[in-house]
């Protein structure tokens, strides 16, 4: 698996290679980014049903760090791929609204190196450099405007997310005194050589704590709804399609399934989060007039949707878990570079100002319909087909509460949805918005590659497509720690 | 008995973080808090009167490992280190740049963002 550095190697690479670009050519920040963000998505794409490790400096397992890739990091690495490459699309015309495309695309590129590293790694030191790479690039990112909104709200995550950093360190540390180990496989092992002790509940509780902060869960969520519509619109796509996922979900559940294992306990905890953030979220987005604050929330409670999924525990579950997962990626990427897009045209974000948008920008309003449509569930779009295995798996396993509260939030989702469509595309055109025209070709066609993934990646459930990309990554958390152990460490 | 003073440490940064409203005081804290996390690291592989993990050829290796100190949370607090040190670094830039935008260090004062 010679491939694997290479996903993090290149975005790195080329990330500092373009801040020395000359600024002479000024296409050359827009090639250089785009192309890297299109080679990974070949790259990850090739290496779809593989299973292996790479061993850096040729050092074997507990001693060495090594790159592992099996059914889930492969999943999530498609998802950084898609989302990236069509995130750099968008911002080739998108990002004139700034001042320095060069500073842009470095900070991009370690963002996504940092993601892809946290994907790729088995080692539990590791895991928090790649961690904190993609989250320093994304604090900056987050300031890109540097106006008043953009600061308080970079302030605020820096600190929520400094703090989280520091409790996932606390928790490495606490492991690595209980095991005297880093190697997340070698870890495990001898976790369960020597049984469970207080100590590991405490740094599992840190971990609950520190990644619960990066992917927003509700009772940690309060620097999200600033953060993430304070960015440029194609970096709130970036994080809320991809970062709170890798950052968060990703790694707590690498984490909990396969690093300490998983107890009834434990998954209660997750369905409980789970339930607390979609309903949480979802009334709190309601309310809003700001399409992108509107769509913040919107991100809690569909996260919520993932980790309630996941936290059944049943393979049904988990896979609900893992499609909503793909799918949330791609709808809410989708829902936000529409927000971007009619922040380029029309000049605002608030929905009050808005109307009547459907005539002047067709292809905004189209896609905008077909994602709004996908997060609020409706057939055949690919969000109805994960709330159903999740709703499903719910019933299955007896949870006829969470079922219920999983369809409530589902139907108010519909409800702040029409009003966004109301709002934005439909009514009467305000005279202020008279003039405004389609945003450019870019923007749109990475608009509509992410609306025909709305409609082609519900075809992810049937069987052939399942056993390709789905089955392997809920393979991969339902083997447990033990199972991980004896894939890695090869005894 | 250090382990306690270590996470009372952490906790004083935390407390610091969470209540203080001047963003300079949050930075401290939040400084305060990396260095307890840091001396907790370098603590974990700690042995009293150990040496120097370093092997020459005189070393007798079968003792060697009873006797000197774990060099791996050093290691990882050098890199923990540097890590603080860009964190740390971006905080104060935009801590700056919200006193020449809002001309205060107080965060009630930076409210622009409601909801």
């Amino acid at each position: 698996m010679s491939i694997l550095p290479l996903f993090i190697a290149v975005p790195l690479g080329i990330g500092f290679l373009i801040p020395l670009a000359s600024r002479r050519f000024k296409a050359l920040p827009d090639i250089l980014g785009n192309l890297t963000t299109f080679c990974l998505l070949v790259m990850s794409l090739s290496i779809i049903g593989s299973k292996g490790i790479y061993k850096i400096g040729g050092w074997l397992a507990p001693v060495g760090i090594n790159l592992v890739v099996d059914g889930l990091s492969i999943l999530m690495l498609i998802i950084i791929a898609i989302v990236s490459f069509c995130s750099t699309l968008f911002s080739i015309r998108y990002m004139e609204l700034y001042t320095s495309k060069l500073r842009y695309y470095s900070l991009f590129l370690l963002m996504v190196a940092g993601m892809n590293g946290v994907v790729l790694t088995g080692d539990m030191f590791n895991l928090y450099v790649f961690l904190e790479i993609a989250s320093v690039a994304s604090y900056a990112l987050v300031a890109f405007g540097c106006e008043h909104e953009e600061l308080e709200a970079a302030f605020k995550y820096l600190v929520l997310g400094c703090i989280a950093s520091c409790f996932i360190l606390l928790g490495v540390a606490l492991l690595y005194g209980c095991t005297g180990s880093l190697n997340m496989a070698h870890v495990s092992r001898l976790l369960a050589e020597s049984g469970v002790n207080p100590s590991v509940i405490f740094a599992l509780v840190c971990f609950l704590i520190g990644f619960g902060l990066k992917a927003a869960f509700v009772p940690f969520h309060a620097w999200l709804p600033d953060a993430h519509p304070s960015a440029p619109a194609p970096i709130s796509a970036m994080l809320s399609g991809v970062l709170i996922k890798v950052l968060g979900v990703y790694a707590l559940i690498r984490i909990a399934f396969n690093v300490l294992g998983v107890n009834q306990a434990l998954l209660s905890v997750f369905m409980g989060l789970g339930a607390i953030s979609m309903i949480a979220g979802v009334f709190l987005a309601i309310g809003q007039w700001d399409l992108k604050r509107l769509l913040a929330y919107h991100s809690i409670s569909q996260i919520g949707y993932v980790i309630l999924g996941i936290g059944i525990g049943s393979p049904l579950g988990i896979l609900g878990g893992l499609f909503h997962l793909f799918n949330h990626s791609i709808f809410k990427s989708l829902l936000f570079l529409n927000s971007g897009s009619i922040v380029y045209s029309a000049g605002t974000r608030d929905l009050q100002k808005m109307g009547g948008l459907k005539e002047k920008m067709p292809i905004t309003a189209a896609t905008s319909m077909i994602a709004s449509m996908s997060i609020a569930g409706i057939p055949p779009f690919n969000g109805f087909w994960s709330k159903l295995l999740i709703i499903t798996a719910c019933v299955k396993a007896g949870y006829f509460g969470y079922a219920f509260l999983a369809v409530l939030a589902s139907i108010l989702t519909l409800a702040s949805f029409m009003k966004v469509q109301k709002y934005a595309f439909f009514e009467n055109l305000p005279n202020a918005l008279k003039k405004v025209k389609e945003s450019p070709k870019t923007m749109c066609f990475s608009m509509l590659i992410l609306a025909v993934l709305c409609i082609l990646t519900a075809g992810l459930i049937l069987p052939q497509a399942k056993s390709l990309i789905l089955s392997p990554a809920v393979d991969a958390l339902r083997q447990g720690a033990a199972g991980y152990a004896k894939f890695i460490l090869g005894t | 008995m250090i382990y306690p003073l270590c996470l009372m440490l952490i906790l004083i940064g935390l407390y610091g973080a969470a209540t203080k409203k001047n963003t300079v005081k949050i930075i401290l804290g939040l400084i305060i808090m990396e260095y307890g996390i840091n001396l907790f690291l370098v603590l974990l592989g700690y042995r009293r009167n150990g040496i120097a993990p370093i092997v020459d050829k005189t070393t007798d290796l079968s003792t060697f490992s009873t006797i000197a100190v774990d060099p791996l949370p050093q290691a990882l607090v050098l890199t923990a280190i540097v890590i603080g040190l860009g964190i740390v670094a971006l905080m104060v830039a935009i801590s700056i740049r919200l006193y020449e935008k809002y001309g205060t260090f107080d965060i009630t004062k930076m409210r622009r963002l409601k909801g």
